[in-house]
């Protein structure tokens, strides 16, 4: 393989593997301050509880993420110098803000609210955590703002022979920015709800701090409930805008291939690319796609076979991944409406809560497929319709290099990723440590 | 002054911050094994960086950013010719910082022994590569309009060398006078000792260094044309001189303060001799990357320099917020780790 092949992939496993942990980082951060709150604002030694079990496991996750995040940065100039010389005029002052606004914020306060339990009052104390929640808020925007640009740039001039930034504001505000900062935000919430519950779950089936984990059940599933529908809606409006942002991407998503109005959409279909067509096509609603695209039944939606060869992203990733992600999204709206209605007497029925513990990982395999379809759907580009991928790869390493690197990186993320597994499954299942006395 | 000349020292103060702040987890992680004599001594050595070094090692998450930002071209250039040396620095990082989230969550001295090796790893592997990278940067790297010749081997020359051992000698000075404050007792002798001792090794090693750069680098030319830059390296030799000073009076935290003002002074002694170079060819010095010819246009300079200027005094504010809440002797009761 050549060191572009071999960049890409140790990209898409860090990429990946970063993104295990930072959805959990941002919507347990939330939770957490939120709990933390409640204690500091009423006393009640539960909820301190609560905060203590879920900083446990929020901590080991953290580490996790932070660690991986940090390659990330520097694989943009290590594998893909000729990307980060092109456009680092408007992508680099972005990775750069969010480490200067939001990563240092994050680290300091995580540190003072680890250590500072003696030194901090209840409230100053719960006043931190939601600093460092929002700190990953602020991180996670300027990163996505970020990713957007290469989705759908705006704001830059090529000149120099090179992309170069002429309106800020124009790319830290585009529409695309802002739907792909709601949709991986709710995304991060949902699968934080998830793992709370999912949790909580467990406990409660074996009737075991009952009161603990009933309270972090009930908190997350109403967080859950209400980011799952929203995130429904609002991924409809970010597919919607691939009509215009990328089209290419959109006709993927559903394998359309032929430009046509009243453009059916399909519950599943398996492409077959060589032959430019579906060799299995499930559950057609005509107009369906013409709908969810433009609102408009009749509406003509672009085809595959009208973007050149050279122009289309792999369609059997980016459409698997496509809809078994909005399946999933689906399931969660089920599986916390049916949770609301039956939130009063959780403990008698675990029918539910067997079911919630399964659940636990659905939401990170429908956050990891939304990368992929983000990602592998924007092929064969890394800057939309600016720069090809394979253009963008470092010119001055060696496959041997890169392959190295990839089995290190394999190596040690596998290894870290399963003891990270362990300790925090090992730590899930202890349970809430009793607090000894005088404690806070 | 041009906006890019601002840049440039903008630039090389992140770095100096960067190797003030974590330099001390770095030095503090390398005396680990040898001063950890008892599990309670290890607690205490790393609940001394514990509230600290993620913070500090967001420097060089800015730093990276920053010459992204500023300086694309070199950015590129310099992660993809450095690719090995910064690929062991970033995995390297990586263990050091899941160790002291992990360490302590299996109760067994097997578990700890391997989290224990790879923070004493996961330090010294930074700090003598981020010596050896600066000292070939400052000598200037094999590369020109054809792209770059060297590998992970051809960095280790003498100089380069010597610069790895000045970096790590830093360190272990900065992170044992960091422990003096840190902690009491045994402990605490052991580190004045070994900060003592540290401190003659890295006189010789910094006058060595000093010398060795007339001959391995171009970087007096600027000196011998603007000698008030001279006042530079003469601080950072008054510098350490305080330091050992202080260590006699016992005065730990002057001594801590000297030995981060000597770090700053020896980054800005070579950035100042770099000027305006950021990564400079030893082959064709048409295809040295400067500030002139390798920056951001000027709207991204003046964007980031707004936002630099505005956030770092903040975060400054923060950060040294929290240094003062965690101040004092590490006290076993409130050990997180």
């Amino acid at each position: 393989m050549d060191p572009l092949m071999l960049s890409r992939l140790q990209f898409a496993a860090a990429t990946l593997f970063h993104f295990i942990f930072v959805p959990l980082t941002l919507g347990l951060a939330v939770l957490i301050a939120f709990m933390e709150t409640r204690y500091a604002w009423t006393g009640d030694k539960t909820y301190l509880k609560m905060v203590k079990f879920w900083g446990r496991l929020f901590l080991i996750n953290f580490a996790l993420g932070v660690v991986t995040g940090i390659t990330l940065e520097f694989q943009f100039g290590t594998n893909w110098a000729r990307y980060s010389a092109y456009v680092g005029d408007v992508f680099g002052s972005l990775l750069a803000i969010e480490a200067s606004v939001a990563f240092f914020l994050e680290s300091v306060l995580l540190g003072v609210w680890i250590f500072g339990w003696k030194k901090l009052s209840a409230k100053a104390h719960a006043v931190v955590m939601w600093l460092v929640a929002l700190a990953g808020t602020f991180s996670a925007v300027w990163i996505l703002i970020a990713n957007a640009w290469m989705q759908h740039p705006v704001g830059y001039v090529i000149r120099n022979g090179r992309a170069e930034l002429e309106n800020f504001f124009a790319v830290v505000t585009q529409p695309f920015a802002v739907l792909m900062i709601l949709h991986t935000l709710s995304a991060a919430y949902i699968v934080a709800a998830f793992f709370v519950m999912g949790i909580s779950a467990y406990h409660l089936l074996k009737k075991q701090h009952v009161e603990v984990f009933t309270r972090s059940f009930k908190i997350a599933l109403v967080f859950g409930l209400v980011f799952s529908f929203f995130e429904v809606a609002e991924g409809h409006l970010h597919g919607a805008d691939l009509a215009h942002s990328q089209p290419a991407k959109l006709a993927a998503l559903d394998a359309h291939w032929e430009t046509s109005e009243r453009a059916p959409l399909y519950f599943f279909a398996i492409p077959d690319e060589k032959n430019e067509r579906n060799v299995l096509e499930i559950g057609k609603v005509p107009g369906g796609l013409s709908l969810m695209a433009f609102h408009d039944f009749n509406a003509e939606v672009k085809g595959l076979k009208d973007f050149p060869k050279d122009e289309r992203p792999p369609v059997l990733i980016t459409t698997v991944s496509f809809k078994i992600m909005v399946g999933l999204g689906s399931l969660f709206c089920l599986l916390t409406a049916v949770g609301f209605f039956l939130r009063n007497r959780l403990v008698e029925t675990p029918w539910y809560l067997k079911i919630m513990v399964a659940a636990i990982p659905l939401p990170y395999i429908a956050s990891e497929l939304g990368w992929v379809v983000a990602e592998v759907g924007r092929q064969p580009w890394i800057v939309y319709g600016v720069m090809k991928t394979a253009n963008a790869v470092s010119s001055n390493i060696s496959a041997g290099q890169v392959a190295v690197s990839l089995a290190g990186f394999v190596l040690v993320y596998g290894l870290l990723g399963a003891v990270g597994i362990y300790l925090m499954v090992t730590a899930a299942i202890k349970g809430p440590v009793e607090l000894e006395q005088g404690e806070r | 002054m041009e906006l890019q000349s601002v840049w440039f020292f903008l630039w090389g103060l992140l770095w100096a911050v960067f190797f003030m702040t974590d330099g001390f987890d770095f030095g503090v992680g390398i005396l680990y094994p040898f001063f950890g004599k008892t599990e309670q001594d290890r607690r205490v050595m790393i609940n001394a960086l514990g509230p600290l070094w993620d913070g500090n090692e967001v420097w060089l998450i800015t730093a990276g950013g920053v010459t992204f930002a500023a300086f694309p071209a070199v950015y590129a250039m310099m992660f993809s010719s450095l690719y090995t040396p910064l690929m062991l620095i970033l995995f390297a990082l990586i263990f050091r910082g899941v160790s002291f989230e992990f360490r302590g969550k299996v109760d067994h001295p097997a578990w700890r022994r391997v989290w224990d090796i790879c923070i004493f790893a996961g330090s010294l592997v930074p700090a003598l590569l981020f010596g050896v990278a600066f000292a070939n940067i400052f000598a200037g790297l094999p590369f020109d309009a054809a792209g770059y010749h060297g590998n992970l081997f051809s960095l280790l020359t003498p100089y380069g060398l010597l610069g790895g051992a000045l970096f790590v000698l830093l360190f272990i000075v900065h992170g044992a006078l960091w422990l003096c404050i840190k902690t009491e007792g045994p402990l605490q002798e052991r580190a004045a000792g070994t900060a003592a001792v540290a401190w003659i090794v890295l006189l010789c090693v910094a006058a060595l260094f000093l010398i060795a750069s007339a001959f391995a680098t171009p970087l007096y030319g600027n000196y011998l044309s603007a000698p008030a830059l001279f006042l530079i390296p003469a601080a950072a030799v008054a510098a350490l001189v305080g330091v050992r000073i202080f260590i006699a009076r016992r005065n730990w935290f002057a001594a801590w303060a000297g030995s981060a003002a000597t770090i700053v002074m020896c980054t800005f002694f070579g950035i100042a001799g770099l000027y305006p170079a950021l990564f400079p060819s030893k082959l064709d010095p048409a295809a040295s990357l400067t500030a002139f010819n390798a920056s951001s246009s000027p709207l991204t300079l003046k964007i980031m320099l707004g936002v630099v200027l505005a956030v770092i005094p903040v975060v400054i504010a923060y950060q040294a917020w929290a240094y003062m809440l965690f101040k004092g002797k590490v006290i076993i009761e409130e050990m997180e780790y």
